[in-house]
C-alpha cells in the first residue's frame, strides 16, 4: 500500500493497524476482481458485457482490477485507480496547458487533454456575439497557461477529443486558492459540486476528475482579468499538490489571514482523507475540519502521524457504529 | 565450480526446480499512475507506469490505439561494480524493446486512442533474471494503474547446466556459459508471448527446459494474483460506501 511520507511512531502504527482492521471488518461483502479473473454470471445468455470486461472462451473475464457491478443485465468492472472517465455534465477542474488557435487545452487527469473552445466561453463583456479575430488574439487575456479553470463536460467529439464548456457564471478562472489532486474514484457524483462554506468564507469545488479546488470565496465564477494568477508556474505532476497562497498585488483585495488559514485547514483535511483512501464527501471533510479544531491541531500538524491515526480511528468508529445501528 | 552438487543442490542451496523467493509491493512511486517493486531472490526491480496521458510527440500519435513506450535502465549501483551505463546502450535498448512488445501484446490499446502509456523499469539490484523481473514488475504496475489488459503476463528464466534443467538462474549460474531461456506467458490463457534463448539446445532438451520455465511462470502468476487481490480489497474496504 502507498506509504505516507511522514514519520509515525510505533504506537501510532499499531493504532493505525487496529483502525484499519476495524474498517476491514465493517466493510460490506464485496466482489473485487483482478485482471483475468472470471466473473461469475448466472445466465450465460443475454448478459451485456460492460466496461472492464471481455469475453474469453465463453466466459466473462475482467480486464481491470476493481469491483464488479451488476445492473440488471449489465455486468461491468469499476476500477479503483484509473484515470478520470468523463460523463456529459460533469463538473471538472483543470489547468490550462496550451493556448491554441480558437481553443485552450486543459489537463484534467483524462487520457488526453481536454479542449475548451473559445466559442464555449463567455466573453468578458458578456455580450453574445460571434468571436472575431480580435477575440482570438485576446484569448490570453482571458486564460493563460497554468491557469486553473472550472468547467463542465460538453461531450466528446467524433475524433475522440473531449470538449468542455464554461458558459455559466459559476465556471471560469479560479483564484486565491489551492488545487488538490486526489484519485478520481474517491469523488462521487453528487447533485452539488460547488460548495460555499459560510462559516469559513471558503469556496470548495469537488471536480469529478479528482481535482479539488479550495479557495477564498468570490462572488460569481470570476474571470477577472486584472488579477495575476497565483497558481502559475507550478509543477503539477504530484499526487497531492500544493499551490501556496502568494500575497496579492496592491490593487487586488488581499485575503484575510483567517480565511487563508481556513483554506489551508480544509486543504489539509482533504489531503489526509485522500492518503487514507476514504471517500471525499462534504460531510467527511467538514467533520475532519471540526475535529481538527476541537483537538486543537495546528494546520501544520494536520499532516502529521498523530492526526492521521486519529482520523483513521474516528472513521473506524463511525463506520462500526453505523453498522451496529443498521444491524 | 559445481553448479549442481552430487546431492542435487545448487550453489545457493536450492533444488534444480526451485525458484528463488519472490516478493512484490504495489504503489511505491506516489507520483506515478501505477508502480511496483518486484524481487526475485536478490534481483530487485522497480517499475513505474505513467498514463494513459496525452502524447508528448504529436507526430507519433496513433489515431486508433494507445502508444506504448518502455524504457529499461540499470542503476549504477545495481551490479557488483559501480558502472555508469549510457542510457541508450545496446543491451538496454534491446530489453526495452522486448518489454514493450510483450506488454503491448496484452494491453487493450484500442480502448485508449490518441494517448500514450509510458513504462519505466529500473533495475536496483541485478542478480540474474532481470528481464523476467522487469516484465513481472511491469505487469503489476500496469494493473495498479488501471490500464485494461487481456491477461497478466508473467515471466521466468531457466537454464541447463550439468545435464539438469535449472529454474530461475542467478547471476553466477547465468555467467556459467550454459543456455539461458526466458519465457513470458499469459497467465490465464497459458499462451507464450515471449521466448528468448541465447545458446543452442537439442530439441528434446529444449522442451524440458521450456516446461520447467513455464511452471515457474505459473508460480509467479499465482503470487502476483494474490498480491493484486490483496491490494484491490484494501482499496475497496478503505473507501467504504
Amino acid at each position: 500500500m502507498r506509504d505516507v511520507n511522514f514519520a509515525m511512531t510505533q504506537t501510532q502504527k499499531v493504532r493505525l493497524k487496529r483502525a484499519l482492521q476495524c474498517l476491514r471488518d465493517c466493510s460490506v461483502a464485496s466482489s473485487p476482481v483482478i485482471v483475468a479473473d472470471t466473473i461469475p454470471v448466472n445466465l450465460e445468455d443475454n448478459i451485456l458485457k460492460g466496461h472492464g470486461t471481455a469475453e474469453l472462451e465463453g466466459e466473462v473475464v475482467a480486464t481491470l482490477c476493481g469491483a464488479v457491478e451488476r445492473v440488471n443485465k449489465l455486468v461491468l468492472v469499476r476500477p479503483f485507480r484509473a484515470r478520470y472517465k468523463p460523463e456529459i455534465g460533469d463538473i471538472v477542474v483543470g489547468r490550462v496547458i496550451e493556448v491554441a488557435p480558437k481553443r485552450w487545452r486543459l489537463d484534467i487527469n483524462f487520457i488526453q487533454d481536454a479542449i475548451l473552445m473559445l466559442s464555449s466561453m463567455n466573453l468578458p463583456d458578456g455580450i453574445q456575439r460571434r468571436r472575431t479575430a480580435v477575440d482570438e488574439l485576446n484569448m490570453r487575456s482571458i486564460f493563460e497557461e497554468n491557469d486553473v479553470i472550472c468547467a463542465e463536460v460538453r461531450g466528446s467529439q467524433n475524433d475522440g477529443s473531449l470538449h468542455l464548456q464554461a458558459r455559466s457564471q459559476k465556471y471560469g478562472k479560479l483564484e486565491k486558492g489551492q488545487l488538490l489532486s486526489v484519485s478520481p474514484y474517491l469523488v462521487k457524483r453528487r447533485k452539488q459540486h460547488f460548495h460555499y462554506l459560510e462559516q469559513y468564507g471558503v469556496d470548495l469545488i469537488l471536480g469529478c476528475n479528482g481535482y479539488i479546488w479550495v479557495g477564498a470565496h468570490s462572488d460569481g465564477g470570476g474571470k477577472n482579468e486584472d488579477f495575476e494568477d497565483l497558481s502559475a508556474k507550478l509543477e503539477d505532476k504530484m499526487e497531492v499538490e500544493v499551490s501556496p497562497l502568494a500575497p496579492h498585488k496592491e490593487e487586488a483585495s488581499s485575503v484575510p489571514l483567517g480565511t487563508r488559514e481556513n483554506v489551508c485547514r480544509l486543504a489539509n483535511a482533504i489531503r489526509i482523507l485522500s492518503l487514507l483512501g476514504f471517500n471525499i464527501s462534504m460531510e467527511l471533510i467538514l467533520d475532519t475540519v471540526v475535529a481538527s479544531v476541537t483537538w486543537n491541531t495546528t494546520v501544520r500538524d494536520m499532516l502529521g502521524g498523530e492526526f492521521y491515526t486519529r482520523i483513521a480511528e474516528r472513521e473506524a468508529e463511525r463506520r462500526s457504529s453505523k453498522r451496529a445501528t443498521q444491524v | 565450480m559445481e553448479y549442481v552438487s552430487p546431492e542435487g543442490l545448487r550453489l545457493d542451496g536450492r533444488r534444480p526446480l526451485e525458484m528463488r523467493q519472490i516478493n512484490a509491493e504495489i504503489g511505491v512511486v506516489v507520483k506515478a499512475d501505477g508502480s511496483a517493486v518486484f524481487e526475485m531472490g536478490n534481483t530487485k526491480v522497480i517499475a513505474a507506469v505513467y498514463g494513459p496521458r496525452e502524447v508528448q510527440n504529436r507526430s507519433q500519435q496513433l489515431s486508433d490505439q494507445a502508444l506504448v513506450r518502455c524504457e529499461y535502465s540499470m542503476a549504477n549501483f545495481s551490479t557488483g561494480d559501480r558502472l555508469r551505463r549510457p542510457k541508450g546502450d545496446r543491451r538496454s535498448s534491446e530489453i526495452s524493446l522486448v518489454i514493450r512488445q510483450t506488454m503491448e501484446a496484452c494491453i487493450l490499446t484500442h480502448l485508449m486512442p490518441r494517448s500514450q502509456i509510458d513504462i519505466y523499469v529500473q533495475v536496483l539490484q541485478a542478480d540474474g533474471g532481470t528481464r523476467s523481473a522487469c516484465i513481472n514488475a511491469a505487469t503489476l504496475a500496469l494493473a495498479d494503474a488501471g490500464i485494461p489488459m487481456r491477461d497478466l503476463i508473467t515471466s521466468c528464466s531457466a537454464g541447463y547446466l550439468v545435464n539438469t534443467p535449472l529454474l530461475d538462474l542467478n547471476y553466477v549460474e547465468d555467467s556459467a556459459g550454459g543456455p539461458d531461456l526466458t519465457v513470458g506467458i499469459l497467465a490465464k490463457m497459458d499462451k507464450v508471448t515471449l521466448l528468448q534463448m541465447d545458446a543452442k539446445l537439442p530439441m528434446h532438451i529444449f522442451e524440458k527446459v521450456m516446461q520447467v520455465a513455464m511452471e515457474g511462470c505459473r508460480a509467479v502468476a499465482q503470487y502476483i494474483r494474490e498480491v493484486l487481490l490483496e491490494n484491490t480489497k484494501e482499496l475497496e474496504y478503505r473507501r467504504g460506501l
